[in-house]
């Protein structure tokens, strides 16, 4: 396999943001039709890609390419990308969220009904396909630097997109809160690794960030034990791991919808690989020494991510926690440290990402419609929006951890994972599906079913053929992972297993 | 004894000299509106001195020439070709200020200046070092004081010339007891009279103040930072620009080559003490920079904490400190040049320079919208632009060096300055103009200006991700150091 397929798939969405910004600002549809087909070829590559790797051999890091970007002793970088059992997945759930970010987005010139995004489309895509590049980028880089430059890169839009397009009420604070957030942690994790690269040289003198180098760099216990939790909680910020989960509900309501669903569906799982693939896999030793402690957080997270989300009255509040609670999950999941766990914690950052992204285009499609989120306030929306309807449901049993839905399929592992280890957390945890059914059943009995308030009466549209096609290929996902759980477990264990190598197990 | 090798030393400042004497004798036939000409003759001849120098004037091997006053190395030539660079970038941006750009003195006072900087950049005697900072900083405290009849311009052409010539001559103070007690001014020599002979530490400690005073002064860290807000904020904005970028790097060209050759034997004590310079100047710098509300007087106390950040790499006393401060320099100077030029271009039409009249720049024209978040990113260390990977590269240093306190300081500052640079965004692309017009109110942008800043903008962007080749050079040029 010759043709650089990461690569064009990480630096296409750079080239058409430039593209889009060099367009004239009247021409907004020819922006989004230069969008949608931007992210129709990434949805199409990274699918590519997944198949690949679905079909191929089903080993190691398939796609690799490597280009010395930086050899000058001391530093040495290289442009190293490639895909495991662990990221392929990541990469087709960014593709996914892409286009359905664009189609989700792609705004009317009727100033009437205001759905999608009107004002400055052109930027608007721009800073969203900056965003997507970045993403790409973290999922597919195997050089520690890179995969910061990458990071940094998909933090700093996520502030422009919030500020600018955002709900009026919020969006200058949660912007900045969830910008500074995330900066902070980042920045924690880059002297962690730092720290790391000099420490390699010492121990083994090899100069190089190539994450598959530093793997084998021998550090210390005591190295790893002091260094772990930098690293691993620098990233786990953007996890949405609590207790520095605070940023994220407030950015999720904040945020216009694409946005949210960048941002629950992938930028979470931002945060939870690169703490998984930096900290966890290049410093397992202090992975073991910690386990309990992330156990711990994430055990919380996921019964109070969904205690506060029962108790919410802002349908987008309530996805935005109960994202705290299932971003938890997935954190439990890696800290079980075992196959089990870290398969399920695989397949949850899928499963979670569709869902989620769902779960936030259909509220901004409720949300623009109706003009309001409170959940007291709503009511009867099947009726007139039944497609968003199905989308809602759909996403409410795979919150639920439904058989037969994607959910199921990831959370199941997870449980079995922890009850490996700590059989009380486990039980503990396993609270959450409860609080989960109730305000997910509750919400769907009273936001689509109830009788719809009177002012509502009329005003509400039909979502357009996009929004449709947007939920559609959301809805698959789910169902198709659920249904035949081999199109993507297995691949979820081959990555696991060189994770399991790292720490001396299996 | 003038080889053609000491004609390629200073092939440079030969070409900046002859350009000034082009300027000083079109001036004076050009009628008044034509006078601004004498900035794309400064800009573009730069331009021509840049690309012959690097045709014939590139440095081989290390060689000490005329008298051993200069020393012919990669190191100079490359910080050379940035001061080039930065001052032909500035020429550009002056050309359309309203009261500085149509007088051909301020091309010439910028040249002169460069002139200095350049030979900052290759001394290696200290009279030569103190003739040619006299020489970079007089032009300066004369532009800065550039527009007759206003004040704050004045004030600040006359608070620069205070602070400057105290510093600089407690500098020399410093500079005549090194003579003392090294019985040399050429600097490769005191390195060897220091190694063998008996200075105690305590007389070197103070030597080393000394000198810091006027080297702290140039590059403007905290403690010797107070003249900056003011002579910012009053000078004409291209040329606080180049005080910020050029005149800054051009004072760490000097630091790095004073302190690695002349006292690696106290080490230990001069690293401390700019570590501590460092932090301060950081924090300090930082913190300032939250409370304000002129966009200059930011710039300002942002450059105070920039010169803190580079001197990381100074602190980490290693040939990667250095090249990672030289890289930093580089990063720098594209990146600040467009900071400075954005407000020039917005300021040169609206007259207004608060943070708060930034609002609606974006729809105002989207272009210097863009400009605004390339420079200001880049400040905040983000990438893809040149802040992010300078910054990677500082950090990494003072890691390696066992610094890593400071780069927690560092870190912590980075943090507080994501704050106050995406407040200034915030006003760009957020805010709008209070009747929500700004069709009505557009910013148009002259010829140098979309020359100069696309230039920038396309440098920080390139450093920030092609970035082996500066790094590289910035390498090569340490490596001529010793």
């Amino acid at each position: 396999m010759n043709f650089p397929i990461l690569s064009v798939i990480t630096f296409l969405p750079f080239a058409a943001g430039l593209f889009i910004l060099t367009m004239p600002a009247t021409r907004k549809n020819e922006t989004r039709a230069v969008a949608l087909a931007t992210a129709v070829v990434d949805l199409l590559l990274s699918g590519w890609v997944y198949l690949q790797y679905l079909l191929g051999h089903m080993q190691g890091y398939q796609f690799v390419e490597k280009y010395t970007w930086l050899n000058i002793p001391p530093i040495n970088i290289s442009l190293h990308f490639g895909v495991d059992g662990m990221s392929a997945p990541l990469v087709l759930l960014t593709g996914i969220v892409m286009f359905t970010g664009v189609l989700i987005s792609w705004g009317n010139d009727d100033p009437h009904v205001m759905a999608g995004i009107q004002d400055r489309p052109r930027e608007f895509f721009a800073f969203l396909f900056l965003l997507a590049g970045g993403v790409f980028g973290v999922f597919v880089s195997l050089d520690l630097f890179m995969l910061f430059f990458f990071y940094e890169i998909a933090v700093f839009p996520m502030y422009l997109l919030i500020a600018i397009w955002g709900w009026v009420k919020t969006r200058e604070y949660a912007a900045m809160k969830l910008t500074l957030y995330l900066f902070i942690g980042s920045v924690v994790a880059l002297v962690g690794a730092l720290a790391m690269y000099w420490t390699q040289y010492q121990n083994t003198g090899v100069l190089s960030f190539d994450m598959l180098e530093m793997e084998k760099a021998g550090f210390s216990a005591a190295f790893q034990n002091a260094w772990f939790l930098p690293v691993f909680f620098g990233f786990a910020v953007l996890g949405g791991i609590w207790p520095f989960h605070n940023w994220s509900p407030d950015g999720h309501v904040a945020a216009p919808t694409a946005v949210s669903m960048f941002h629950a569906g992938v930028l979470m799982k931002l945060g939870a690989f690169a703490a998984l693939r930096v900290g966890v896999m290049l410093l397992p030793e202090g992975a073991k020494h910690w386990s309990w402690l992330i156990m711990a957080f994430a055990g919380i997270a996921v019964v109070y991510g969904a205690y506060i989300a029962f108790v919410q009255t802002d349908l987008k509040y309530m996805i935005g926690f109960s994202s705290v609670s299932h971003m938890g999950l997935v954190m439990l999941g890696v800290s079980t440290l075992n196959s089990t766990g870290l398969t399920g914690a695989g397949v949850q950052m899928f499963s979670h990402g569709v869902m989620t992204a769902l779960f936030f285009a259909v509220t901004g499609m409720i949300y623009d419609r109706a003009h309001t989120r409170m959940i007291p306030e709503l009511g009867g929306i099947a009726k007139v929006i039944p497609w968003a309807a199905i989308g809602f449901i759909i996403g409410g049993l795979v919150s639920m951890g439904m058989p037969g839905f994607s959910g199921f399929v990831a959370e199941f592992p997870i449980f079995m994972g922890v009850w490996r280890e700590q059989w009380l957390v486990a039980v503990i945890a396993s609270i959450s599906i409860v609080i989960t059914a109730a305000y997910i059943m509750m919400n769907i009995r009273k936001v689509f079913f109830s009788p719809m308030p009177e002012n509502l009466e009329g005003h509400i549209g039909d979502i357009t053929v996009l929004d449709k096609v947007a939920i559609v290929t959301l809805c698959l996902f789910m169902i198709g992972i659920g249904l035949f759980p081999s199109i993507m477990v297995p691949m979820v264990e081959t990555g696991v297993q060189h994770i399991m190598t790292l720490l001396g197990g299996a | 004894m003038f080889t053609a090798q000491t004609f390629a030393s200073i092939l440079p400042e030969i070409l900046i000299l002859s350009i000034g004497l082009l300027v000083l004798i079109f001036e004076p036939f050009w009628k008044e509106d034509q006078r601004r000409n004498a900035g794309w003759l400064t800009a573009g001849g730069l331009f021509v001195a840049m690309i012959i120098s690097l045709l014939f004037g590139r440095p081989s091997e290390p060689t000490a020439v005329l008298g051993g006053m200069i020393r012919f190395d990669m190191y100079g030539f490359f910080l050379k070709m940035l001061f080039m660079f930065a001052a032909a970038a500035t020429a550009l941006l002056l050309m359309d200020h309203e009261r500085a750009g149509n007088r051909g003195e301020a091309y010439l006072l910028l040249l002169a200046s460069l002139l200095g900087m350049n030979l900052m950049a290759s001394s290696a005697d200290l009279i030569m070092l103190y003739l040619s900072i006299e020489t970079a900083s007089i032009p300066l405290y004369i532009l800065s004081g550039f527009l007759l009849g206003d004040d704050r311009s004045t004030e600040a052409g006359f608070k620069y010339f205070l602070f400057g010539a105290l510093a600089s001559t407690v500098m020399l103070y410093g500079f005549s007891l090194l003579f003392g007690f090294a019985g040399t001014t050429n600097l490769y020599d005191i390195a060897a009279a220091l190694t063998s002979g008996a200075v105690s530490p305590l007389l070197a400690f103070g030597v080393v103040v000394l000198v810091l005073v006027g080297l702290g002064f140039k590059v403007s860290v905290v403690p010797f930072h107070f003249w900056a807000p003011d002579v910012y904020q009053g000078a004409p904005t291209p040329v606080a620009g180049y005080l910020s970028t050029a005149s800054k790097a051009a004072g760490f060209a000097v630091v790095l080559r004073l302190f690695f050759v002349a006292f690696p034997e106290f080490t230990g004590m001069w690293t401390m003490i700019l570590a501590v310079l460092s932090a301060i100047s950081m924090t300090v710098g930082n913190l300032l920079a939250l409370p304000q509300t002129n966009i200059k007087r930011l710039l300002a106390f942002s450059s105070i904490s920039h010169a803190g950040y580079a001197m990381i790499g100074a602190v980490a006393f290693s040939q990667f400190g250095a090249a990672s401060v030289i890289f930093y320099l580089a990063a720098y100077i594209a990146t600040n040049l467009l900071a400075f030029g954005v407000v020039m271009a917005f300021s040169r039409i609206t007259g207004l320079e608060e943070i708060t009249d930034l609002a609606g720049l974006s729809r105002r024209n989207p272009l210097l919208g863009l400009m605004m978040l390339a420079a200001f990113l880049s400040l905040a260390g983000m990438p893809p632009f040149g802040g992010f990977v300078a910054k990677v590269f500082v950090f990494a240093a003072g890691v390696q060096a066992n610094y890593t306190w400071l780069v927690v300081v560092g870190i912590i500052n980075s943090i507080i300055g994501v704050y106050y640079y995406l407040n200034v965004l915030k006003y760009v692309y957020l805010y709008r103009m209070p009747e929500q017009d700004e069709e009505q109110h557009p910013i148009p942008l002259t010829q140098p200006y979309v020359i100069a800043l696309v230039v920038l903008a396309v440098g920080v962007i390139l450093i920030g991700t092609v970035f082996a080749p500066f790094f590289n050079l910035s390498d090569v040029g340490v490596l001529t150091l010793f």
